[in-house]
């Protein structure tokens, strides 16, 4: 199957429509709230809390003996939570550092997921084929009745987010301003943490426990080179999301032996590293544009200034002056000349230049700080 | 103990020696998550170096996947130079992507390659003794007890000779400039060391325990000690004392050595956490209710200090005057009256000689506004504490 076999199929084929439509959804949950991390400078918590929810998994499974993805995710659910509250207990209580305490919860709860998994592997009575999917995640064991799940929890988190939208975006970007209003920051705090816990709790079982980071965080990314309005950042992020997700499924069905986590990673990836180059405001090619534009504006009135230095000297300011003359100033070059002929500040004449009356007092208002290409 | 478990442990504790003495500097340095994203990134070095030498621990395979490692740092380096992300965003992106390349790099060829991911991020310890060095027909041991005693002996070589120059460009990165000492030449050295040692684990313990190795005995040292030396033989400790524990704990279970390490970790980080004398939660949350208490009783004894009239001073009135709760200003009361600074008559309270001279004191501190004075202060007047 290629790609376009896949298009067409996507529309007809039951599993390709539901899985397609669980990543689309998971890309876009994930990207909305990811943005939230990202701006808050918790991109990595998501990483901790998706390794710290795989005890609850095992725990969930160990208790109850379920296998179905509701009953495993509300494990999830839990333990991610007691992960994220330890996470902050450890950093307001104690003096370690966030990333110490991020790199210890992660570590050490997907090492204690790990000791259930096994331990549950060697039981006797073990039914717990499809419990190591949540460490790679598997896509196409997507259901109906996951993704029902999925559509349901993103509907929910969309009814919040609108719900606390300014409250979520003042504690964005002024905490202290917002408790000085007289919200209840803890409350909001607890509330977006949560909804990430979620987002990602929700996402386990499609990309995994190890890459799940990497949705929360890549669309939040691409999209936030593109803007600077919180509105427009949550919506381009949940598309940018939802297109990691339906291509990458598309990537990964059109070829053997390709798991969809990774693929939806990489297709994000490269939506992050479109964003950084080509964005028209942040990106890097533009800024390496605009910043050799500068140079050459530098470099062109650093010239006029030196022809105005000696054209000053005349009564006549459009006294002819041979080019040789510049030789000794490295700023000019056949170009620059030209250039300055385009701008009408000189007149070029065979070997000889003049400053014309317009050349004279842009020099001379050089100083006044006024722009040059208006 | 059979032949065998005895090596299991021997590996266990070296590579959390070798873990725990740059995991000290991560975690000082505040780079404990860079630990976590070369672990996964150094993926598509192992893939690659095993397509090329077919041998999980061939020095090319080791050196190839820290490369890769170090790669990713000044990626991320990189990626947070141009000012697009933020730090952590900047991990929290390479090392997935990096991570998926190596999956995808495995699964498209799966047929021809004997590795797989579980292996690399989980590792089996259990396994271990069961890959030979063989030299000229003798058995010299398992491999990966040759491969790691080697990175750990490099690694005490380098930690001894370059002890200095580590301690002060990770406290002081400035002085070290001026002392000559780079601190970039530092950096990237502490990078390379950690990923020829993440890389060199991860057969044994898999990457994700390679990560509890290096970050929880540093951190649990931490909390015990501000000592740099004691802070790196206390990690040592922890990490040998939980390697070894973790695999009897597994052995019991019959479960993952490499996961019931990292638990026995948590545990022991855990018990710190709550328990350690200073820095513990359990005497964190003490000490801030004592001051708490405390601050009060010094707002109590100024306000005593400052109206003569009875009415402001009448036991009774006290909850409306300073606007406390009644558990709260009994205790405040009960603790004032057991250090002799107040005294009560006809439901009066009076500030004592010895009150006055505490709360004068206080007063002066509280104006001065130094920091130093207040807790040899107390401890001068003070019978009881809070």
């Amino acid at each position: 199957m290629n790609i376009q076999e896949y298009f067409e199929l996507v529309w007809t084929d039951y599993t390709l429509r539901t899985i397609t439509l669980g990543t689309a959804v998971l890309g876009a949950i994930c990207g909305m709230l990811g943005s939230f991390a990202v701006l808050r400078k918790q991109s990595l918590l998501g990483d901790a809390i998706s390794h710290a929810a795989l005890p609850g998994i095992a725990l969930a499974f160990l208790i109850t003996g379920a296998k179905d993805s509701g009953t495993l995710l509300l494990g999830a659910l839990v333990s991610g939570v007691i992960g994220t509250f330890w996470i902050r207990g450890i950093t307001t209580k104690t003096h370690l550092k966030s990333d110490t305490a991020l790199g210890l919860i992660l570590s050490i709860f997907f090492g204690f997921g790990m000791l259930l998994l096994t331990f549950i592997q060697k039981q006797p009575n073990a039914n717990q084929a499809g419990l190591d999917k949540y460490l790679f995640g598997q896509a196409a064991t997507l259901m109906e009745s996951d993704v029902r799940l999925m559509i349901i929890v993103t509907g929910i988190s969309l009814f919040v987010m609108v719900l606390f939208w300014k409250e979520f975006k003042i504690l964005l970007f002024d905490a202290d301003y917002t408790k000085t209003l007289g919200f209840n920051t803890k409350f909001i705090d607890v509330l977006i943490t949560f909804l990430i816990v979620l987002a990602i709790v929700l996402g386990l079982q499609t990309v995994g426990v190890v890459l799940m980071s990497a949705i929360l965080l890549a669309p939040a990314a691409a999209a936030r080179q593109w803007t600077n309005n919180l509105g427009t950042m949550v919506l381009l992020a949940a598309v940018f999301g939802a297109l990691s997700g339906v291509f990458g499924t598309a990537i990964s069905a059109s070829q053997n032996n390709l798991s969809t986590g990774p693929v939806i990673v990489l297709v994000a990836g490269v939506f992050v590293l479109f964003s950084f180059i080509f964005s028209h405001k942040r990106g890097l090619l533009f800024r390496e544009i605009r910043f050799r534009k500068n140079r050459t504006d530098l470099k062109l009135m650093k010239t006029l200034q030196f022809m105005y230095g000696i054209a000053q000297e005349h009564e006549n300011i459009s006294h002819p002056h041979a080019i040789r003359i510049l030789n000794n100033f490295q700023g000019f070059t056949k170009g620059s000349l030209k250039k300055l002929e385009n701008e009408g500040w000189i007149a070029i004449d065979g070997q000889q230049w003049a400053m014309t009356p317009t050349g004279y007092k842009q020099a001379q208002e050089m100083y006044n700080q006024k722009p040059i290409n208006e | 103990m059979s032949n065998p478990q005895i090596e299991i442990q021997l590996i266990a504790a070296i590579v959390a020696i070798a873990c725990a003495i740059p995991g000290v500097f991560l975690v000082l340095r505040k780079m404990a998550l860079i630990s976590d994203a070369i672990s996964h990134s150094i993926l598509p070095g192992i893939v690659i170096g095993f397509f090329i030498t077919q041998d999980l621990n061939s020095p090319l395979l080791i050196l190839l996947a820290a490369l890769t490692g170090v790669i990713t740092v000044v990626m991320v380096e990189f990626i947070q130079k141009t000012g697009l992300v933020k730090e952590d965003t900047a991990i929290g992106l390479v090392f997935p992507v990096l991570f998926s390349i190596g999956v995808i790099l495995i699964a498209k060829n799966a047929n021809d390659v004997h590795l797989d991911v579980d292996a690399v991020l989980l590792g089996e310890l259990a396994f271990a003794p069961f890959d030979r060095l063989m030299v000229g027909g003798a058995d010299w041991g398992p491999k990966s007890l040759w491969v790691m005693g080697s990175i750990l002996f490099i690694t005490i070589s380098l930690l001894i000779l370059f002890f200095k120059e580590l301690k002060v460009t990770t406290f002081d990165a400035g002085l070290s400039s001026v002392l000559g000492i780079s601190p970039v030449v530092m950096h990237y050295g502490l990078m390379s060391v950690s990923s020829v040692t993440v890389v060199g684990a991860f057969d044994a313990v898999g990457a994700i325990l390679v990560v509890a190795l290096m970050i929880a005995p540093a951190a649990t040292a931490h909390l015990l000690t501000e000592d740099l030396k004691k802070m790196i033989w206390l990690s040592i400790l922890f990490g040998v004392v939980s390697a070894i524990s973790g695999y009897w704990v597994a052995n019991i279970l019959d479960a993952s050595i490499s996961g019931s390490i990292a638990t026995t970790l948590g545990v022991v980080f855990l018990l710190v956490y709550l328990f350690a004398p200073k820095k513990g939660l359990i005497s964190v949350l003490y000490r801030q209710k004592q001051q708490r208490i405390e601050v009060s009783l010094i707002t109590f004894l100024l306000h005593l200090n400052r109206h003569e009239e009875e009415s402001e001073r009448h036991i009774n009135h006290l909850q409306e005057h300073i606007n406390w709760r009644a558990v709260r200003a009994k205790s405040v009361l009960d603790l004032a009256e057991k250090n002799n600074l107040v005294e009560i008559e006809n439901q009066v309270v009076f500030l004592t000689e010895k009150g006055l001279a505490f709360t004068e004191k206080s007063l002066e501190y509280i104006i001065n506004n130094k920091d130093e004075k207040i807790e040899p202060m107390k401890e001068d007047f003070f019978l009881f504490r809070g």
